[in-house]
């Protein structure tokens, strides 16, 4: 979902990122954790932007008038709202501390989910889509 | 006033971080990687933001510069969802082995990078 770049564009990308990374960001204070435990911030907003993100590709469909509606909501705010960095900076940590076991359990779960939870949202955003009062010829 | 400067400090740079991964990924993409290949531009932003962030955490930096810096910056600029949706839809496409390589690929990329980037700074510092 690659947006054509513009000033308007790049702009909505700059807004949704920045509320994406801020609540994300206020998640990981409020739900601080020690490198032997579970992510859970990290965790659920890796997930929840992943299935976001299917929802957003799939129910704002390129015929969409607004370009930097797409930007603002896909690379903007769930690509801020999720982090890969992050992620495999409590992963080494986890290795850190010698539970291996917790890294590897993490790193399994968070591509489970994040996959699991784009392709529901995908088929959800799609069925919806594709009920009667869209004439057919719109629905692809 | 010391907090809300830190705050309003991850929003702005969280919103430039997420800005540099769509150039980045554009510029990759439009160069590298035609329609039907690997991913490969959002597999150079998430390897090379886990590098970065291991520079910050190989230095010792205050709670609050590696909020506004790792958390803010390079947590906006990083992305699991793009990661997550681009392999969903290689499965959808029954390309197994593209998704094996772009999962585990990153995965252990990004980890490699992260360690070299701490590494680096503990050499440094």
């Amino acid at each position: 979902m690659l947006p054509r770049l513009d000033l308007r564009v790049l702009l909505a990308v700059f807004a949704g990122g920045a509320l994406g990374t801020l609540a994300r960001a206020g998640l990981e204070e409020a739900f601080a954790h020690d490198p032997a435990s579970w992510p859970w911030a990290t965790f659920a907003v890796n997930v929840a932007g992943a299935a976001l993100l299917a929802l957003a590709i799939t129910r704002l469909p390129s015929r969409h008038r607004s370009a930097h509606v797409r930007a603002f909501a896909g690379p903007g705010l769930c690509g801020g709202l999720t982090t890969f960095s992050t992620f495999q900076l409590e992963l080494v940590r986890m290795l850190d501390a010698d539970r291996v076991g917790l890294a590897l359990g993490y790193a399994a779960a968070s591509v489970a989910a994040g996959l699991a939870a784009a392709a529901l949202a995908t088929r959800l955003a799609s069925a919806r889509r594709a009920t009667p009062d869209v004439p057919a010829r719109e629905r692809a | 006033m010391s907090a809300a400067l830190t705050w309003i400090g991850v929003g702005l740079l969280g919103g430039c971080g997420a800005v540099l991964r769509v150039l980045l990924t554009v510029g990759v993409t439009a160069r590298f990687a035609p329609a039907g290949r690997l991913p490969f531009g959002t597999v150079a932003v998430n390897v090379s933001g886990s590098a970065l962030l291991g520079l910050l955490a190989g230095l010792t930096l205050s709670d609050d510069a590696m909020l506004v810096a790792g958390t803010g910056l390079l947590g906006g600029y990083t992305t699991f969802s793009t990661w997550m949706v681009d392999s969903e839809r290689l499965a959808q496409e029954r390309r197994s082995r593209a998704v094996a390589a772009n999962v585990v690929g990153s995965l252990v990329a990004g980890l490699v990078a992260l360690l070299l980037g701490r590494a680096l700074a503990r050499l440094l510092a």
